[in-house]
């Protein structure tokens, strides 16, 4: 459920690393919490984030949550597939159901994410 | 004063035992001596029913209501018959005692009807879509103001002085809250904005221009090319419109507006001294996600059957809260009902003839006006069923003059246009017959 | 036909038929001109609008159907938290109908609307009384709307004293949506302070949030836990020093009419639910009003025009120079101002007190009825409304707060507000009002009791409900993955 080869944020995002770029989904967690996902909110293209920053947001009938960025960077590219069909996230977080890649400015920031071992405690330790 | 009240004082005494309290003060007794109200409150003793509804009607005569004067008045809001189906719709309790439908199986009669409701604004609009109602035309047109400053984030609304002075301040006082800022753009000799000064108002980034067409003076507005203006620097085209001016006149999604809003007061809901009235608010389908306020949509139950319920309700303050597109909570359902029931009983001949009935009968009356000798229509822009009369005589003497004679007019335009002093309007419906025109058109010729 | 009318009812736009009406309209009796000689053929319409063509028989019998598949307060308890669902006295509707008020043009001279005009000056004053405050404007159509302007007149305060950085609005966890919504509309920052362990504000929390940043505090007291917040006289004290000013949100005004006035608790801003508190109806959501009292201070930042009464007539007061301007057109929702004005005088100041004593014993008779059975996370006494919770029966048998809900209505009554205040897991929000008699309240509970043993003995009764309802529960995920806002003709020749 949690993928080794990726790091994780408190906020259940993940990042998948490919050199200086990094692609952003959300957590088997985080999806499943919001339950059927309804709607998706990606960011423009060129945009600059910074870590911890919102950059999209993921919508259930009745609720609506805002997704923070795992790195600073540049949106590069967004997977304009969610639009049309959100419910990808529920299906295939890791994979089809990705949100964006981001080109990393900042690559010492990852010391401030976790693994996906860390990942799992940090779930049991919030009670879940 | 009980018969609100059901409980017996045995009964109150068994539900105290229940409870495990002695007295109900008990119930109260986390409430801290410093902010108990220790006397009883200084209103008036109770009345009983007789009593009431003769107090009632004693303030109710007090006015001079409009079932004993002929009424021309105008200004966004207009005397038309309201037909008897809507008040006995409007009269089921089953509609006016519910609450906002969040229960949509036990509330498909509310959600249908709101559904059915979007429909016929869209419909009259030519807009994609339309929420379930605004609390009036002035409130719908601020909240569009900051819809698109947020939508482009930008921060100049754009608004021609012959935009309904009451909305431009309602506009400027939601502005203010926000900081944005509010351009106005002078009327020219036509009592029309004046096009060579908008585009310098509109500058180079305006969020919106805020069109009413027909405007204040009942003129219609250059429309088109205003819409060229403000689209051509990325801003967006709000169009606030008469819904009965529709059934002739070219719907506001033809000319570009983004958004269409207006008073929906004249589709069955009566004057009553300024409401409860109905602001309708419709966008295209690129602004459904920043609309304001409950919308309905349609789906299907586990068993396939058609169903209503709140849609995309993660726009909305119960969900987004601070993040919501709006406050709105509580909104105008009944009078949207009201609504629906109208444009239902007119429909698609009814709208057309009724718009008509109201642009004949200003049209006669203009020209009746511009053979008096002391009062000229004022401009000369086309207008469909008001238009503004400029008077020798001082505005007082008009209105008390004709009031006398059972005559009502207005408003003066002076009251919001310093310039216009000796102007006023006049405004017409169905209801105004040929014979009630001649004789207010008379009278005016006799007034000294 | 007996019983419930059962769905679904057709869109009246399937019902139309082609050259039917249900209107009559005048002949018209001016000599006819041609439509292009009046206006300019870019100005005009191409076609007509799609409005149904339906005779009057069949539009009545449409909206009578439908409103067969609509639940009201005038069918059965409406126990919605927040919401105060109180009976609406039927004359109140019918004297509102009167020719006297109805027919009034707003810009009518004041000197043709003296009784209409002495009905707000009053509902103005009598509100000043019940609020403990010095100012009321009949302005605001809603309680959001009051909201919205009583923030502006705080920022238009704070701004007047040169005192230009106070962006900065507090919200408790367990405040209604509309209040950060409210704060966002006014152009201010929300900060949220937490609830302490008895439900109210917790002092620390607020202690650390409070600078010279801050606007106001908006409080609902009692709040959406039905809880008095036994503190509010430290907190105002807390904001005052501060610098900051204290907003009263009056949804659950129903508590305390005749007993605590938010005025004299320090509240300098209050504005009040008409359609709550004083029984006017809520329409299937509006049309209400949310008139806004304020202290001396605010007074003059009020919006224009208020009613004014110079010792012989009343008039419409626009002399206001340092009025935050208007939040709407004309004055109010008269229509809706004077169904609370009928309501306050039929009550009387006995009655009125009388209302809060019998709701905030409704809503404790409930509680202890619905205790054994269901987990209730602040057990005191509430006042007007109280939370329960089902994680009990989630944990057990996975039977959700909503299937609850769901199963009331196949029981014929409304049930509570759900997951609301957010603070609380699986929340029911339960304002039973004070027009239920005891035999209704146990009627309620009895319900809510069975279906609670229903969770724990067929629990997917429960949650496959409601059964007897005109529609199954409705798919709420294809409503919002694939809109359907509007009707729109079936293609020509298409299925």
């Amino acid at each position: 459920m949690y993928p080794e080869d990726l790091k994780y944020t408190k906020t259940h995002e993940w990042i998948r690393l490919e050199g200086n770029r990094g692609r952003v989904g959300l957590t088997h967690y985080a999806q499943d919490q919001l339950g059927d996902i309804v709607f998706v909110e990606l960011p423009a293209v060129g945009k600059v984030v910074k870590q911890g920053e919102t950059f999209g947001v993921v919508e259930s009938v009745k609720a609506a949550s805002d997704c923070y960025a795992p790195l600073s960077g540049k949106v590069v590219e967004v997977n304009s597939r969610l639009t049309d069909e959100p419910a990808t996230i529920n299906q295939d977080c890791y994979g089809q159901g990705w949100m964006m890649v981001l080109e990393v400015s900042d690559p010492s920031e990852v010391g401030k994410l976790m693994d996906a071992a860390r990942y799992q405690e940090y779930l049991k330790e919030v009670g879940h | 004063m009980m018969k609100y009240l059901p409980h017996t004082d045995r009964d109150r005494e068994a539900m105290l035992k229940t409870i495990g309290v002695k007295s109900v003060d008990e119930l109260f007794s986390d409430i801290p001596a410093q902010v108990r109200f220790n006397r009883a409150l200084d209103l008036p003793r109770p009345l009983s029913d007789p009593e009431l509804a003769r107090h009632m009607g004693e303030l109710a005569s007090r006015n001079r209501s409009l079932d004993g004067l002929t009424c021309f008045l105008g200004g966004g809001v207009y005397d038309h018959f309201v037909p008897s189906v809507v008040e006995h719709i409007v009269s089921r309790s089953e509609f006016y005692t519910a609450y906002t439908p969040y229960q949509a199986e036990a509330s498909q009669g509310v959600l249908q009807s709101i559904y059915e409701y979007q429909t016929l604004i869209c419909e009259l609009t030519g807009m994609d879509v339309s929420q379930a109602s605004m609390y009036d035309g002035a409130s719908a047109a601020a909240e569009a103001g900051l819809i698109c400053a947020a939508t482009l984030g930008r921060g100049r609304i754009v608004v021609p002085a012959s935009l309904h002075p009451e909305y431009r301040q309602t506009i400027k006082t939601y502005a203010w809250a926000h900081d944005l800022e509010v351009a106005e753009v002078p009327f020219g000799p036509q009592g029309t904005a004046d096009l060579s000064r908008l585009e310098a108002a509109l500058g180079p980034e305006p969020a919106c221009l805020i069109v009413q067409h027909p405007n204040f003076f009942g003129a219609l507005e250059p429309v088109e090319e205003m819409g060229r203006l403000v689209h051509a620097r990325g801003g967006l085209l709000v169009a606030a419109c008469d819904p009965i001016s529709l059934g002739v006149l070219k719907p506001p999604a033809a000319y570009g507006a983004d958004i269409a809003l207006g008073e929906g007061q004249p589709l069955g809901i009566r004057l009553s001294f300024g409401g409860p009235y109905l602001g309708f608010f419709a966008t295209s389908e690129k602004l459904v996600r920043r609309m304001p306020g409950r919308i309905a949509g349609a789906t299907l139950d586990h068993q396939g059957r058609r169903g209503f319920v709140l849609a995309l309700q993660t726009r909305e303050q119960h969900i987004r809260r601070e993040k919501a597109t709006s406050n709105i909570c509580s909104n105008e359902a009944l009078c949207a009902l009201a609504a629906t029931v109208y444009l239902c009983a007119l429909g698609r001949r009814g709208i057309v003839k009724l718009a008509g009935l109201c642009l004949q009968k200003a049209h006669y009356a203009r020209d009746q006006v511009a053979r008096l000798e002391r009062f000229k229509p004022a401009f000369d822009a086309p207008f469909f069923r008001e238009f503004a009369v400029r008077s020798t005589l001082p505005w007082e003497r008009v209105e008390s003059g004709l009031l006398q004679q059972g005559q009502a007019v207005g408003p003066s335009l002076g009251r919001f246009y310093p310039e216009l002093k000796d102007c006023f309007l006049l405004a017409f419906t169905e209801k105004r017959t040929r014979e009630e025109i001649d004789y207010l058109v008379g009278r005016m010729e006799g007034l000294i | 036909m007996t019983g419930p009318a059962r769905g679904p009812e057709p869109l009246i736009f399937e019902l139309s038929s082609p050259g039917r009406t249900a209107f009559s309209l005048p002949e018209l009796d001016v000599p006819e001109r041609k439509l292009q000689e009046m206006l300019p053929a870019s100005a005009l319409r191409e076609a007509a609008p799609g409005l149904p063509e339906v005779s009057e028989v069949d539009l009545v019998r449409h909206f009578v159907r439908l409103s067969r598949l609509n639940y009201g307060v005038d069918l059965g308890i409406y126990p919605l938290g927040s919401c105060t669902m109180k009976y609406s006295p039927k004359i109140n509707e019918d004297l509102a109908r009167l020719p006297g008020f109805t027919e009034l043009h707003p810009y009518q001279p004041e000197d043709t609307v003296q009784g209409a005009l002495e009905l707000m000056y009053l509902t103005q004053r009598f509100l000043c009384e019940i609020g403990g405050v010095d100012a009321v404007s009949l302005q605001p159509a809603a309680g959001a709307h009051g909201e919205l302007t009583g923030l502006m007149l705080i920022k238009a305060y704070h701004t007047s004293r040169g005192d230009t950085r106070r962006n900065k609005i507090i919200i408790p966890d367990s405040s209604h949506g509309t209040n950060p919504a409210s704060a966002v509309v006014c152009g201010m920052q929300t900060v949220q302070v937490r609830s302490d362990r008895r439900g109210g504000v917790d002092l620390d929390a607020l202690r650390e949030v409070l600078d010279d940043q801050v606007s106001a505090l908006m409080l609902t007291n009692p709040n959406t836990l039905g809880l008095f917040d036994e503190n509010i006289h430290r907190i105002a004290e807390m904001v005052h020093q501060a610098g900051g000013m204290l907003y009263y949100d009056g949804a659950n005004a129903n508590a305390i009419l005749g007993i605590a006035r938010p005025g004299d608790a320090g509240f300098d801003v209050v504005h009040f639910n008409l359609h709550k508190t004083f029984s006017t109806p809520h329409g299937g959501g509006g049309p209400g009003s949310g008139p806004v009292g304020v202290k001396k201070a605010l007074e003059p930042f009020l919006p224009v025009p208020i009613v004014g009464f110079d010792g012989a007539r009343y008039y419409l007061d626009y002399d206001r120079p340092r009025s935050i301007g208007r939040v709407r057109s004309f004055y109010g929702n008269f229509g809706v101002v004077l169904k609370a004005y009928a309501y306050i005088r039929s009550m009387g100041p006995e009655g009125l007190l009388q209302v809060s004593k019998d709701a905030v014993l409704n809503a404790n008779y409930l509680m202890r009825r619905l205790q054994p059975y269901f987990d209730l996370p602040y057990d005191r006494h509430c006042k007007h409304e109280f939370v329960l919770s089902g994680r009990r029966q989630k944990a057990e048998s996975g039977v959700k707060t909503l299937d609850i809900s769901k199963r009331l209505l196949d029981y014929g009554v409304h049930p509570p507000t759900n997951y609301f205040p957010l603070i609380v897991e699986e929340c029911l929000m339960v304002e039973p009002t004070e027009s239920e008699s005891r035999e209704t309240l146990d009627a309620f509970a009895d319900a809510l009791i069975q279906i609670a043993r229903e969770a724990k003995d067929q629990p997917d009764l429960v949650k496959s409900a409601p059964h007897v309802t005109p529609v199954g529960r409705l798919d709420e995920v294809l409503a919002a993955r694939q809109p359907n806002l509007r009707w729109r003709p079936p293609a020509p020749g298409g299925s």
